[in-house]
């Protein structure tokens, strides 16, 4: 099967209930996409499919067929971070890493459907990928930082 | 322990006739699979055939007529929060909906996905028992449509024949003046499955209510009297707490809808 991920074509031999997160990971060695708890709580294997936030966990792979993929590999253009990852830097959004992929990944599906979001909505934008370290406020701030810098 | 992965079949439905043909031969449907999937990884999905019919573009519709709005069982959480017709006569859908996982989930579960799996805890249920809804069952011979305050039968058990695909769910426009509440106890509003969940409708001196996690299926009462609910202690509640709960929120709905 074919699928498009961060703009290049790929050809998948994979069985077909395999989880797109596992072919991410280890047919194509995206390990930006990150397994949390495999169930759909956490987020952290959070990509975009066809500009949808999605868990990879939960996708079998049959089901992108054809479909366009972002992860966190393909958000970074030649070299230079978008602004919303420049963001998680300065304001130390990213502590460990392991939620960061996911939630730059949410806050650009966010961005996207609410270019200047409230408070609530970037509190629910985010609310499904969880992270253990910044307790929140600092990714906050740094997706408010990458709208109105 | 997860699943061995190459022992399950997974056949992509070319259209509804393909899916209902396949469903007939023994496979199973999968839609968004934010349930199929979990058990998947887990390692406790039993059944190893099966279809997906999530690019089936027939079933992901919001369609309106004179009497019914009628969704495909592919529309999604997020279809759902996006449409004005729900969020003007049906506002418990859109509610549920929004309190359904995260926007990860709203995006890939279904209306259709949340019904035939059947959990207690689900949050859409409760809204459609209020609301009235039908379901179409669909075989490759036959369909039928089915109340849906009839259609769970007891834990995980369903008026749905194996070679069934569970294709519509048609709501009676009948409830734009009715006053509507609806309230999710959870231990978080995203991700959190319901301690209790409840929808209630009311029009002077008729309500309707829909109950979700206080028995083994969705309950639905006309009545305030709450002694058909059965809740029990599991791992995200007490019995004796859900009970309180269902009984505050009775007390809250009866308040604010007077």
């Amino acid at each position: 099967m074919r699928v498009k991920v961060n703009g290049v074509e790929h050809s998948i031999d994979a069985p077909p209930m395999s989880r797109l997160l596992d072919v991410l990971r280890e047919d194509l060695r995206l390990t930006g996409v990150k397994e949390g708890c495999g169930e759909g709580e956490c987020g952290a294997c959070s990509v975009l499919i066809d500009g949808e936030l999605t868990n990879s966990c939960l996708v079998p792979v049959l089901q992108v067929e054809g479909a366009s993929i972002t992860t966190i590999e393909g958000v970074a253009m030649d070299g230079k971070l978008s602004a919303v990852q420049q963001a998680f830097l300065n304001h130390g959004g990213a502590q460990c890493g392991i939620c960061t992929p996911g939630m730059i990944l949410a806050a650009m599906a966010l961005l996207e459907q609410h270019p200047d979001p409230t408070l609530e909505q970037l509190k629910e934008g985010l609310a499904g990928n969880l992270c253990r370290c910044t307790g929140y406020m600092r990714i906050f701030e740094a997706v408010v930082q990458a709208v109105r810098p | 322990m997860r699943s061995h992965v190459p022992s399950y079949e997974l056949v992509d439905a070319r259209d509804l006739p393909h899916a209902l043909s396949m469903v007939g031969e023994g496979f199973r449907p999968i839609a968004g699979g934010t349930d199929v999937m979990v058990l998947f990884e887990a390692g406790k999905l039993v059944h190893k055939k099966w279809i997906s019919i999530r690019g089936i573009p027939e079933l992901r519709s919001i369609d309106v007529d004179p009497g019914y709005v009628t969704l495909g069982a592919l529309t999604t959480y997020t279809d759902v929060r996006r449409s004005a017709i729900l969020a003007a006569e049906f506002p418990l859908m859109v509610q549920a909906a929004a309190l359904t996982g995260g926007i990860a989930t709203q995006n890939r579960g279904t209306i259709g996905g949340n019904i035939v799996n059947a959990s207690p805890a689900a949050d859409t249920p409760p809204a459609l028992l209020v609301y009235d809804a039908e379901v179409e069952l669909v075989c490759a011979r036959t369909s039928r449509w089915v109340q849906y305050t009839h259609f769970h039968q007891d834990y995980k058990v369903m008026d749905l024949a194996g070679d069934e695909l569970l294709t519509r769910i048609r709501l009676p426009r009948r409830f734009a003046d009715w006053k509507h509440f609806y309230r999710k106890v959870g231990t978080r509003r995203a991700q959190a499955i319901s301690k209790v969940c409840f929808a209630g409708l009311r029009r002077g001196d008729k309500i309707r209510i829909g109950l979700g996690s206080v028995g083994p299926i969705p309950i639905f009462l006309e009545t305030t009297d709450l002694s058909a609910i059965l809740p029990i202690d599991d791992v995200r509640s007490t019995a004796r707490y859900r009970m309180q709960v269902a009984k505050n929120l009775m007390e809250e709905f009866l308040h604010v809808t007077a």
